[in-house]
Formats: structure tokens, sequence, C-alpha cells
């Protein structure tokens, strides 16, 4: 490829690209374009082959003066998986078979009919929409964070260049440093990774510093299970995230930045491999951009498993080669960072607002959002959900339009009981925090936090206590066993909790449990510490009875603690079947088939519910 | 070290001698090894050791904190069975379960035959589609107790389906 | 240093605006507990959390040991949050520490304990699994516990920063977390020197020195002849165990002590090092007239020489050949001394008290043996001969001071063996007598400052009628390491270097005594700056305490020439008294299988 040495040059690409891609999209080139999902969750269902396909029949009908297609990044609508989506129409067909393909072809890239079946169906209405800007799931949404994703291939500079890539940087070139961060820093914009720092404020302090070198850090080790942005935005739009370190490196006088990325995401790694290949290619990674003067390059480090690598300070550990044992602070990488250098760490959406900033400007990004938290938000809203995906709302959207209306309620008629935001280190919120704005600020005041932007829901059939007790397992394996209170406080509270939901609990340990959660969280050196107890301290204060029903009468209200449940069998729905007795893997259920209603011999039964899950009569009971 | 066999000492030079001018290449070093052989035993790592100078008990020490590291070889079909919370809420456990159970081994462990691994993950990101297990990097979606034994069958059917 | 006002309690005062707040409250007479910070109240790590303190506008507590002072910051270590939120760490601690603190070795001198005591600890308020406890008892010298480790980091960091080793590291995540060589092995199976730096700054007994007090009580139960010999440096250090200021002269009432344990005789190390001048001494002459290989190394420090053999055998023709004083001492004690008085060697059992915890794996070498007898048979810690002594029901303050070492062929020593004990020593002593054997006379001030001092790294040269020896010290191996690479490289000039094993020297060896925490009152502020010195200074004062101040001049010393071994390096010298090294110990011999 051609070298960009200048931003005139750059501008005129830019321009030639978005005219090729504008014409793709409305179809002004006389074709349809065919855009295939190409992220995780979509590929395990098979798109990569769908894709092939498409590819395929093109060229065995000849279509290629009618049809292009092509690979896209992440729809975020991940429960209704594979994605093809048409333009110009901007229908959107989902759950796509392979067998699916030759119709897309035949019926409407040759037929240019829709085919309904393959159209999402309201769950409400029970009609089928076509456009994927009709579809609820998607009308609410504002994508600054995830824009690009979808609508173009990750793997070609010039789709990037014809979304909208490289303008912000173009107009940061043309300020000064300060400038720079002064507009990130009027924009308002809070780091996107747990905390919610200004990151202009973070930028600022690092441009204080007097040092040869300076660093900056794009956090994309997302820990939190049950989030999954940072993977989508960098599978389907690496470059945007690209542009967005090189303006931080530019504001604050970096020339080396470094993506911590989880090995887990194979799929995201390489295509940020590829994305900053080719830029380096072009000359827009490396010495002198543009003829600026400004020189960057951009370095890959693979996470290797460890939730605490997300805490700034072990991530730098990691990078260093080391344990990621978080430091203690001061000195703030600011100020002392990677390898003892003035350092930022932002994470994967924070850098990938970055370029919306600059292009669009501050004041446009402020307008957007609450009184102090701006712009957007991506929320991987996940569990017991109709519409389970990737969703990014404006701050200030309420739980309830979040729930409801992208998420469609919950599925099967159960009640909604609680949404735990903030993954690990957040906590639950409950019915009557539904119309809470969702903000930095309003999540932290109502016993919760923004976090990476995990949103789990749970309905009825979840126990709450269970619940404490996964996240706290999940902490207590993923501590880094440096700092006394966190490595032995959460063993603590993880045995009480274990002892609670075994049905050993006695009235104490609640006492106990709070003792040690607010020891913990006053004591620890690091935010996965001083977090660590909150789904504890959440769900005690929105479910204290599920705690004490499970302390003093032994009992699971949502029948998921094994220990304290028991299966029967209704005598008057059992058909006598003998389904239960069947599947059952102790031979617990007798019967006779046809004549005598199942019963469950409670000495010997493991509590295992395959006869709960196989009965077709809801005949078996869980008390 | 001895009993190292000269060709992966061979490897192991290269992979280091590929990192020589990163400043701090250990965790690179270590994801190469990793990647190349499936695990990273202590005899390597006191290879490692004596030529990036580097004490073995700091080794060791990295390899043992991140989950990504083995200390074993892991069997030839690694099956990770996501626990993230989005996959918990949705019964992922079960599935963990279900797979402990057919294959006679716990989360960590790899069969006698060498054939599998089970591992639990934290979160592949694979929410949209929960319950996620992956085996081999290949995501399978929507997984439930029932569908384990097919995804068993699968590869041992690779194997020639001698079973 | 500019200076800051702070205030503390509400009381304004005004410090160094570098310190960390645990310094600063220390200074203003504040003592906060702190167990992963030592020496000077400031860690990298601010891991163990027990130093907690509220400071006004900072976000929750904060770890004072890690946390700088500025100018206005106002610190409160009195209110009820930070009082419950140290007992919560030290509870939390103690909920998975064995705590076996009865029988345990470091009773007494457990950190841990102190801790607890300070901030109110509560009996089993947190109860649960524990850490497993597994004992690495393999190695000769060291002995590590993983259910009294409280993963503080101490030992990590010393050998790590102080010796330059890492032998020892954080292994796994969370609560499974332990610090061992890798793979919980044992030190035995790691490069480890074996000097015990590591004991020496841990707070609990998770690391100990392996003791062999009931080796000797066998003996004596036996009906053996059991002679002991005490190192120089164990005298300056010995009072401390009894509650004596540090750099108190134990030497009177140690003899006394000795003499009231049993042993047949009671001599001196001292000894061993004049005969060790005489011979090392010898050596280098020899090496400088016969242009053998230069710079010679000194081999009386048994971590150096394992530190040697695991990462500079290619400098092994650099090392002397002498075994240690005591070695030395143990072979012609089996020897000599046994023909002298017609006993049969294989009754006799030497037991050496020492400062040094490497010592326990010198003397059980292959190569220490001469004809089926071993030199050396057990070797004391400084520490244990004090465990010695109170177990005897020995009261320390009314021991009289008016006795001797007993003065029967082995009896008496010079002031340069004395000073064998503190890093410089061993040079001064082997200088004194290799100017007399260049010039013909004995060197002119007798002390030769030149050599003096704790600095790290240190050279001297010193003119003998015109030859000039240009010579180096140094001690700790993050030191030595300076001078072995300019070896290696081929740069060195120096003809003589003297290395030993622990910062300091022996007056800081692994066996010594330990230095109170500073969180509990100690006899002086600056103490852990200090204490190195005022030990120093007591095996100084004994040298000049010394009629005879030069190996060559020591009159047992002669006699045993003119008697028993002819000259120095004759065929009895080098039999007895000289050894050879392994240039290919395996690093890690379990990892082989």
């Amino acid at each position: 490829m051609e070298k960009i040495t200048s931003q005139k040059q750059l501008e005129e690409k830019i321009a030639h690209c978005s005219a090729c891609l504008e014409k793709k999209f409305s179809g002004e080139d006389g074709k349809k374009h065919l855009v295939v999902c190409g992220g995780t969750g979509c590929l395990s269902s098979h798109s990569g082959e769908i894709l092939e396909k498409l590819e395929q029949l093109i060229k065995d009908k000849h279509l290629e003066d009618k049809c292009t297609v092509n690979r896209v990044g992440c729809f975020g609508f991940c429960s209704q998986g594979p994605f093809v989506k048409v333009f110009p129409e901007d229908r959107l067909y989902r759950a796509v078979k392979l067998g699916d393909v030759e119709r897309i072809i035949d019926e409407d890239v040759i037929g240019g009919k829709c085919i309904t079946d393959l159209l999402y169906e309201d769950p409400v209405t029970h009609e089928k929409v076509e456009r994927q800007d009709d579809i609820n799931f998607y009308k609410k949404q504002l994508r600054i964070a995830l824009h690009g994703c979808s609508m173009i291939n990750p793997e070609e500079l010039d789709e990037a260049f014809g979304y909208g890539a490289f303008q912000g940087l173009i107009k940061a070139l043309s300020m000064s440093r300060q400038e720079v961060v002064t507009e990130v820093l009027n924009s308002g914009i809070r780091g996107r990774g747990g905390a919610g720092f200004p990151s202009g404020r973070k930028w600022q302090f690092a441009l204080d510093q007097k040092s040869e070198e300076k660093y900056v850090v794009c956090n994309g080790d997302e820990g939190d299970p049950g989030a999954f942005m940072d993977r989508s935005i960098l599978e389907g739009n690496p470059i945007g995230v690209i542009e967005g370190m090189m303006i931080a490196g530019y504001a604050i006088g970096a020339s080396n930045g470094y993506f911590y990325v989880r090995a887990e995401y194979p799929i995201a790694v390489n295509r940020l491999r590829i994305a900053i290949k080719e830029l380096e290619e072009v000359g827009l990674l490396g010495d002198n951009i543009l003829g600026s003067g400004f020189s960057f390059r951009c370095h890959i480090r693979l996470g290797a498993g460890a939730f605490v690598c997300g805490e700034e300070t072990a991530l730098l550990n990691s990078i260093e080669g080391k344990r990621g044992m978080p430091r203690p602070r001061p000195p703030f990488p600011a100020v002392k960072g990677l390898w003892g250098k003035p350092t930022i760490i932002n994470n994967v959406e924070t850098l990938a607002n970055i370029p919306y900033i600059l292009r669009e400007g501050a004041k446009k990004f402020a307008s957007i959002g609450t009184e102090k938290s701006k712009g957007t938000k991506v929320f991987a809203l996940g569990g017991k959900v109709n519409n389970v995906g990737l969703v990014e709302v404006p701050m200030g959207t309420t739980l309830r339009e979040l729930i409801f209306d992208i998420g469609g309620g919950i599925p099967n008629g159960k009640k909604f009981k609680a949404i735990q935001t903030g993954g690990p280190s957040g906590g639950c919120l409950t019915e009557k925090d539904l119309d809470t704005e969702i903000d930095f600020d309003s999540l932290i005041a109502r016993g919760s936090m923004m976090g990476s932007g995990g949103a789990i829901v749970m309905d009825e059939d979840n126990c709450m206590v269970d619940v404490a007790k996964f996240y706290m397992e999940f902490i207590c394996d993923e501590s880094c066993g440096k700092c006394s209170p966190c490595r032995i406080g959460t063993k603590r509270m993880l045995e009480i909790l274990t002892k609670i939901t075994d049905g050993h609990g006695e009235p104490s340990d609640i006492d106990d449990l709070k003792e040690l959660a607010a020891a913990t969280k006053a004591n620890s050196l690091c935010a996965l510490g001083q977090t660590s107890a909150n789904p504890i301290l959440s769900t005690m204060n929105n479910f204290m009875d599920e705690y004490k029903a499970h302390v003093y009468e032994h009992r699971c209200p949502a029948h998921v603690c094994k220990n304290m449940v028991t299966y029967e069998i209704d005598p008057n729905k059992c058909k006598k079947c003998s389904l239960c007795a069947r599947n059952c893997p102790v031979s617990a259920i007798t019967g006779d088939v046809g004549k005598v209603p199942f019963v469950i011999n409670k000495e010997k039964c493991i509590k295992c519910g395959l006869c709960f899950t196989n009965c077709h009569f809801d005949a078996v009971m869980k008390k | 070290m001895a009993n190292l066999q000269s060709h992966a000492k061979e490897q192991i030079k290269e992979i280091v001698e590929r990192y020589k001018d990163e400043e701090t290449p250990l965790m690179m070093i270590l994801e190469a090894i990793q990647s190349e052989y499936g695990y990273i035993p202590l005899e390597v790592q006191e290879y490692v050791s004596s030529l990036t100078g580097i004490p073995v008990a700091e080794i060791y020490g990295v390899v043992t904190f991140y989950s990504f590291f083995s200390l074993k070889p892991k069997g030839k079909y690694v099956i990770g069975v996501c626990l993230g919370t989005a996959c918990y809420v949705k019964g992922s456990q079960t599935v963990m379960d279900k797979f402990s159970e057919i294959l006679g081994i716990g989360p960590g462990e790899t069969t006698d035959d060498g054939l599998f691994t089970l591992d639990a993950l934290r979160c592949i990101g694979a929410c949209g589609i929960a319950p996620a297990i992956s085996v081999n990097g290949k995501v399978y979606p929507k997984m439930t107790p029932n569908k384990v034994v097919s995804v068993i069958k699968e590869y041992h059917d690779l194997e020639g389906g001698a079973n | 240093m500019a200076l800051v006002n702070i205030k503390i309690e509400g009381k304004a005062y005004q410090v160094e605006s570098n310190l960390t707040v645990l310094e600063a409250c220390r200074k203003c007479g504040y003592n906060i507990p702190s167990l992963c910070s030592f020496m000077n109240g400031r860690c990298s790590l601010a891991s163990c959390r027990v130093c907690l303190v509220e400071v006004k506008g900072a976000r929750g507590l904060v770890a004072s040991c890690a946390y700088p002072v500025n100018e206005g910051m106002e610190i409160t270590i009195s209110s009820p949050k930070a009082v419950e939120a140290r007992r919560t760490s030290v509870e939390l601690i103690l909920s998975n520490h064995h705590k076996d603190c009865l029988q345990c070795e470091k009773n007494g001198r457990c950190e841990l304990l102190e801790v607890s005591k300070m901030v109110g600890a509560r009996e089993g308020k947190y109860i649960g699994t524990m850490t497993p406890s597994t004992k690495d008892e393999l190695a000769p010298s060291i002995i590590r516990d993983t259910g009294k480790c409280i993963l503080c980091g101490r030992c990590i960091e010393t050998c790590k920063e102080l010796q330059g080793l890492g032998i020892l590291g954080f292994e796994n995540r969370g609560f499974k977390t332990i610090v061992s060589p890798a793979q919980n092995r044992s030190f035995l199976n790691s490069p480890c020197m074996q000097c015990g730096q590591c004991v020496l700054v841990c707070p609990t007994g998770a690391l100990m020195e392996k003791s062999e007090i009931s080796k000797v009580d066998e003996a004596l139960k036996a009906g053996k002849y059991v002679i002991c010999q005490v190192a120089p440096a164990v005298r300056a250090t010995i009072a401390e165990e009894f509650g004596k200021k540090i750099g108190t002269n134990g030497t009177k009432k140690m003899i006394a002590a000795l003499h009231r344990l049993g042993f047949y005789r009671v001599f001196d190390v001292n000894f061993g090092a004049d005969l060790t001048i005489m011979e090392e001494g010898s050596e280098l002459l020899e090496r400088i007239k016969n242009k053998g290989v230069l710079p010679q190394i000194t081999s009386c420090s048994p971590g150096w020489i394992n530190y040697m053999e695991y990462y500079y055998s290619d400098l092994i023709p650099n090392v002397s050949t002498c075994k240690s004083p005591h070695q030395m001492q143990g072979a012609i004690t089996k020897s000599y001394f046994a023909k002298s008085h017609d006993i049969d060697p294989k009754d006799i059992f030497v037991v050496s008290i020492m400062p040094c915890v490497a010592k326990k794996f010198e003397k059980d070498r292959p190569e220490m043996e001469v004809n089926g007898l071993r030199d050396v048979d057990a070797v004391l810690t400084t520490r244990e001969l004090a465990k010695l002594i109170k177990r005897s029901g020995i009261n320390w303050d009314k021991l009289p001071e008016d006795e001797e070492f007993d003065q029967d062929l082995l009896g008496q020593y010079s002031g340069a063996g004395v000073i064998f004990g503190v890093t410089g020593g061993v040079m001064e002593a082997a200088l004194r007598t290799a100017y007399h054997e260049l010039t013909g006379k004995e060197y002119g001030p007798i002390a030769l400052e030149a050599v003096r001092g704790l600095a790290g790294v240190r050279e001297a040269t010193i003119d003998a009628n015109g030859i000039k020896l240009k010579v180096a010290i140094a001690s700790g191996m993050k030191n030595a390491k300076v001078l072995l690479d300019q070896i290696r490289e081929g740069k060195s000039d120096y003809a003589f270097i003297e290395i030993m094993g622990c910062p300091g020297g022996c007056i800081n060896g692994g066996g010594q005594p330990y230095v109170k925490p500073m969180f509990l009152p100690n006899e002086d502020d600056d103490i852990l700056e200090t204490y190195r010195e005022k030990r120093a200074s007591v095996l100084y004062s004994e040298d000049e305490r010394q009629v005879i101040r030069q190996s060559h001049n020591n009159p047992d010393i002669i006699k045993l020439y003119k008697d028993f071994l002819g000259k120095p390096l004759s065929e009895k010298s080098e039999e007895l008294l000289h050894t050879h090294y392994n240039g290919s110990r395996e690093k890690y011999p379990d990892i082989k299988k």
C-alpha cells in the first residue's frame, strides 16, 4: 500500500474511501451489499462458513456485478446471531443457518424479496421487523464507542478510512498537546474501565510530568465475567482504538503505546495485529506521522488469565514480566508507571470514545449523558433477559429501559429479581432501583457501581446468597494473594457463605460476614480487595430475608442451594410415564408405569435435578 | 535441564532470542513456550532462567500466578466451560458437572488417556450465547447437560471412533 | 533535606520531606506496628496492612510504610477506625498462622506475636482453613515452614536485593500463595548459598536455622570429649541475647558460660583464624612469587563458597584452598591435639559456635574430613548458644568475668584472629602477616584503617618495601559480584580479595541475634543503621586489648608448626588444612527425574 505522508494525502484518501463506502451502503453502485457478523458469538454459530458460502455462490452464479459481501464486527445482539445484513435496505436477517444462504442469494439478492422467516420477531407484538433500526433492541442505542462495529470490515483499512477513522487524529495534530488534553477534559469523559476517574485529569497529570519517555497503555484485560464490550470493540473496529491511543500519545507526549489484551480473545488480538501492521505499512504508525513530527508505535502484550491485572498497577507489573500484584499508590502511574515512566492507562472503551471527541468536538460529546457522566456507556446485558447482547446507550438511560425496552424483559414470564452491575466488584439493584438513571454516581449511590459495564439480570429462580457466593468464589480465586485482608478475608467470607449455602448456617454468620466485609473493604491494598465484599453487602442490603431464611430456617427460597432443596412428585400431576425414574442416576425413583404414580426416595436422592428438568408435566416439585 | 532434549532447548533458545530486545520479555517468552508446548515444566523454566538470568523462583512465581500457564501437559482437547456470570446464572455449573461426571475428572484435570482436559473458564466473552464452552478454542453456544455427551462424542469420533 | 509540617494526633511536628508516614511517626515518638516493612520503615509492598493509619483527605486508610509525608498532612493513629483496622489485619493473619507458639523456636523473638499483643488481637476471632504446613528440613542450614509464613515478602526482598540471588519467590495465587524456592522444594535443591539472611528478617518461625543442640546433647550423653570452639563474631553479639545493648562485649561472660556447659575444652576459633592467615598468607605469597592465578580470594565464608560454586565456578582457581578457620581447627584438634593428649580422635566431638548458618552446611561437606574423621561434628549458632545457656539455668548477669579460654595447645590467639568476624578483618590480618613476610618488619601502626569500614565494596593499596599490594574487600553477594565480574572480564588488577557472604561480615551473619523490630521500644532510633558498626567495634576493641596482634606471633601457632605441621603449605598442612571445590554442583538436582 502507498505511504501516506501528509495530512493532505490522508484527507484525500479519506474522501475517496468515504465515497466508496457510501456507495455500498446506499446502493448507488447498483449492487446489494451483504455484511456478515464476524464476532466471536456469531463465529461460534458458523458465521464464517456462511460468509464463505455467500462468496462461493456469488462466484458460482456470476453475481459479482449485482452483489458484494463483507465480514464486519459484532452486531451486539449475540443471542440472535448469526446475522446477515442487506444494504441498501438495512434488512437484518438473524439466526441464519448455512442452509439459508442459498435462499438469501436467490430470493433476496436475485429476487429482490425480503425473506420474512429470517427476520426478527418482536417477542411482545409477534410482528416481524425488517430494518435493524426498527428493532427495539437497537432503537434506544447510540453508537459512539461501538462506532463502525457491524458496519465495516475490521481487517480493511480502507473501510475504516471510509467510516471516519483518523479524522480525530488529524484534528488533534493541528492542536497543541495542552489543547488536546483540555478538549478531553472538557468532554467530561470518565474512565470506562471501572472507577470512572476523569480521563482528562489522568492525561493532564501525565502531560505535566517531565520525562524523556512516557507510555500509553490500553487496558484490554476485560476480566469481569459477563462483560465483553472491549472484546467486541477490538474485534469490530480496532483502528478506532488505535487512533484513540495515538491521540492520547500525542497529548501526553508518549511515543509508544501498549495494548494489554486477554489471551482468551484470539480474534481481537489478531485483528489488532493486522490493523497495526496495516497502519505501519502506510506510515500512520511509526516515525514522523503525516510529517507532523509526532512518532508513535503500538505494541501488543497478552494478559495471561488474571482478573487482578485489570487493576492498573497490577497490569503494569504484568507487562513488566512480573506477577500481577498491585503496587501501593502513590506513586501514581501518571507519575511513575511502566518501567518507572509516566504512564496513562485507559481502557478500550475509553480510547474508542476519544476519536469521536476530537472529531465531533468536546461540546457535542458533553451534550450526551447526565450532568456528571458524559457520553454513552456500553453494557453487556446478560442473564435472564430476552435480548442478550451488547448495547450502547446514553448515560442517564434508566435500568427499566435497559432491561425491559432494550432487553425485552424477562423470559418465560418469570419475575425480575435483580440486576448485577459492575461485575464482581459491583452490586445488585432491584425493583426499587429500576427508574434510576444510570451513571457513575447514581449506581454508587445505590450500592453498586458502573464497573466495566456488565449487567446481569436475575429472576426469581436465582438465589441471592448463591449469587454472592459465586462472586466471592471468583474473587477468592482471583485475589492475587499479596495483601492479607484480601487474601485471607475473601477466603473467610467464602467459607462462611459456603457454610450458609450448604445449609449449616448459624445466625452469628451474618454478623461475621458483615464485619469481614467491612474490614476487607477498608483494609485491602487495591480496588479488587476493597470492592470484593460489595456483592455480599448489596445482597444483604436488598435480600436480607433470603439470608435469614438460609440461616434461621435452613431454607433456600429460590430452591437453588442443593442441600436445602428436596424434590417431590405431585401424584396428581404425575402421568406415570417413568421418564423421571429412567433418568435418575441413583435409582431413587420408583413407581409403576401407567399404574402407580412415581415417588422419590429422599434418602437416596442426590438432588441432581434431572427428574425436575426431564418431567414434561411439571409434576416434579422443588421444595 | 540435562533431560531437556536438545531440539527443545534450541527452540526455547530461539524463543528467548526472539524477544531479546524487549525490556521485560518474561511474559512473552512464557506465552510463546506455552503456545508451543502446551505447558511449561520446571526444567524448562530453569533453562529460561539460565538464558535470561531471571531467578527460577521468580519465573515459577509468574507461571503459577497466571491461569493461562500450565505446569503439566494438557489433554489433546481442552474443554473450557465458561463459569462467567452470564453463563453461571444460566446453568453452566450443571454443564461443568456433566463433563466431570462423564470424563471422570474435575476442573483443571486431564483424563488418563491424555485426550481431554477440563478447565473452568472465567468468561470467554460469549455471554450472548450463554452457557458457552470452548474446545480447543472452538466455541459451542447455548450448552445444556444433554449436549455434553454429543460434544465428547464428536472428539472421540475424531480419534477414530474406537469408543 | 527540606522539612514539612505535619500533624500527628493533632500535634504539630516538622519532619524531613522524604520520609514515609511510618518513619515520620516513629521519629515523632509513635510506634505503629508493621510486618512487611523492615529495616527502615519504608516498604515497596504495603501488603501486611497492619500499619494502617488515617490520613486526612486520603481515600480510605493508608499503609503508613509506603505513603510519603507531605506538607500539612494530618495523621491519626488512634482513631477507632484505624485501631480496628490494624487489629483486623492482624487477626486475619493469625487465622492463617499455625499457632504452636509455646513450642515454637521463635518464641520470644516473634514479631507477629509482638504485633498481635500491640493491636490487642482477640483469640480465635476468625477461624478457617489454613495454608498446609509443609516443612523443608532437608537443607543442613535452614528450615522453612509454610504453615508459619505470613507472606510478608521480607525474605524474598532480602535474597534478591541484598544478596542478588532471588532464591525465594511467591508462588501460586490468592490464598494458595506460598513462599518457596519454586515448587515448594527444598533449599537444598536450589542454588541457595545458605547464608541465612532470610532467617534474620523473617518475622515469624517460618524460616529458622536447623538446630543441632540435640546432637551436642547426644555427644555429651555418650561421654565423648566434647570440645567447643567459638568464632570471633559470637562474642560481639551474644550479650544481646541476654537483653544487653548492641555493641556489648560479651567475651568474658561467654567464656565463663561455656565453661559451665560441660565441654571438655573451650577454645577460640581465633586460633584457627591465625592458622588460616599463616596458610592463606603463604599461599598468596606463593602465587605472587610463582606468577600463579591472581587475585587470590579468601575462602573463610562458607556462604560465599556455595555462591561461588553455583555462580562463579570458573573462578575456582582464584579461591584460596584454605579451609575455613573452624574446619582447620577441628582437623588440628582431631590430629595434633588428640595425639598430644593420647585421645582416640574418634572419641572427640567438635562443636563450633558460629555466627553463621552456612557453617552447618560447610561442616557436612564431604571434603571436610581427614582419614574418616569429620573436622567438625556440630555447628551451633549464636542464637542456639544462648538457648543452651538459658536452658542450663545460667544467670548471664552473675557470670564472672575473670575466666579465660583453656590454654591447652590451641589456646592462644592474636588480635588478628579476632577481627576475622568483620568485613575487612581477614584482609587486615593477612596484610599484617604478609607485610612482615615481605619486609621482615611489623606493619607500623598495626591497625590498617584503609581496609576498615562497612561499605559494600572497598579497595586499598599497601606498600610493603616497594611491593605494592592492591587489595579489595566485599561483603554481601550483590557487592561481591562487582569484583567477581571484573575478574571474569580480565579487568581485575587486585592481588588479594576478601569476600564475606553476609553484608558486614560475620557480625551480621545468619546465625546472629535478631535485631529488635523498630515498632518495639528500641535502644536507639537509628539502631538498624548502626548495629553492624557497633558490633564491629567490639571486635576492633578486642584486637586492641590483645598483646599479640599478628597471627605469625601467636606462640601456639609457632609451636604447632614446629612440632607438627612443619611449615605452611607443607604436605601435612595440605592434608589437614586445605580443601578443594566442587565446580559442577547442580543447581536444581531434583528437577532431573
